[in-house]
């Protein structure tokens, strides 16, 4: 082990430090907004899981190094993404079909 | 038989072959979870008014257990950073920590189904309903640490100041009407969290037996194959960030929303 690859170690370490603490940040604020008095529901859902999306962020760019991945991977997650968000576009709008029975 | 590109990026790829194979894998898990997001978001939205329970798990054992995860996504990196600066020890430090993490996050989990289990909803055959933790239960009596509440509609709301009664609560067999847990079968919501959470907690286990050989046995390869070994730890992290994705997500949806 050289002083330099040690010096890389420190710094790279720095820096999930922060990526750490940006996090836990975060989870904090999320939970205290799901204890803030905001009357409308549909918003306050919105802001948590606002703020658990910036975690995500957070752990896909840094943690698992998507911000300067190859382009294969980018490819492989485009084409997840294309599929997940018609996953949900399919539940989001299967649930106008849910009969008037069940309460909606 | 040499493996090819187990070290050196493929040329095509221009990564190695066990990182395109981990990222496709994950791909698959993202549409796994992906269908049970997507069940739950049908199940609530179809859920009659004040019928969705809320307020019914710990957040502060949520919450310590979102931040136990996030700092195990950093050791395992940082045992992965150290074994690209040739820093062994290090890397069996951080790694060691990484279980240690876990263990700590399937013992928070277990003791929250623990709870959940001894948690009880009686119906009384007065219409009354006797809602607590269970003490004690023979052929003669019920006992539990609880309330009494009217209606199912009296639980829905965790945080209710009032829900957490600390009574003692005497039941005669000849009263009860009905008696079960919060098991899976108690409602949809608890069916749906002990899916999600158990499919979770079953990707954490899965993490961790492979965080333990790479730690024991595995580490072995350091002494001959250094690269590949790196390589190896940085694509057993990759699925232990996905798995904190997906808490990152579960969190909210099922303890604060």
């Amino acid at each position: 082990m050289s002083d330099s690859q040690s010096d890389a170690f420190k710094t790279y370490a720095r820096k999930c430090g922060i990526v750490f603490g940006a996090v836990a940040c975060v989870t904090l604020v999320m939970v205290a907004t799901a204890y803030a008095p905001i009357q409308n529901r549909a918003v306050a859902i919105g802001l948590v899981l606002g703020a658990a999306s910036v975690n995500a962020v957070l752990v896909a760019s840094y943690l698992m190094h998507l911000i300067s991945e190859k382009r294969t991977i980018y490819t492989v997650l485009v084409f997840t993404a294309i599929f997940f968000v018609g996953l949900m576009g399919l539940s989001i709008w299967a649930t106008n079909d849910v009969p008037a029975v069940m309460g909606r | 038989m040499d493996i090819p590109y187990t070290v050196q990026p493929r040329p095509d790829t221009g990564v190695y072959n066990a990182k395109v194979g981990m990222w496709l894998f994950l791909a698959s898990e993202v549409m796994l979870f992906g269908g049970l997001f997507s069940s739950y978001i049908l199940l609530r939205v179809a859920a009659a008014p004040g019928t969705w329970p809320t307020g019914w798990l710990s957040v502060p054992l949520g919450t310590i257990n979102t931040l136990i995860l996030a700092l195990s996504a950093v050791t395992t990196l940082l045992a992965w950073a150290a074994c690209k600066a040739s820093m062994f020890d290090r890397y069996k430090l951080f790694m060691g920590l990484t279980l240690v993490l876990a263990l700590v996050f399937i013992s928070i989990k277990g003791y929250e189904y623990s709870d959940k289990f001894r948690h009880y909803e009686v119906v009384l055959t007065d219409g009354r309903i006797a809602d607590g933790h269970l003490v004690a239960r023979n052929d003669k009596e019920v006992v539990l640490k609880g309330r009494y509440v009217q209606n199912h509609a009296q639980l829905m709301n965790g945080r209710d100041p009032h829900a957490k009664g600390h009574e003692e609560i005497r039941i005669e067999t000849a009263q009860i009407k009905k008696i079960g847990n919060y098991a899976p079968a108690h409602n949809t919501f608890t069916a749906i969290y002990f899916v999600l959470t158990g499919l979770h907690g079953l990707h954490v286990l899965g993490g961790m037996v492979v965080f333990a050989y790479l730690w024991g046995p595995g580490s072995r390869m350091w002494k001959m194959e250094p690269d590949r070994f790196t390589n190896r730890v940085e694509v057993a992290g990759l699925f232990w960030h996905f798995v904190d994705l997906v808490w990152i997500f579960l969190f909210p949806v099922l303890y604060l929303t």
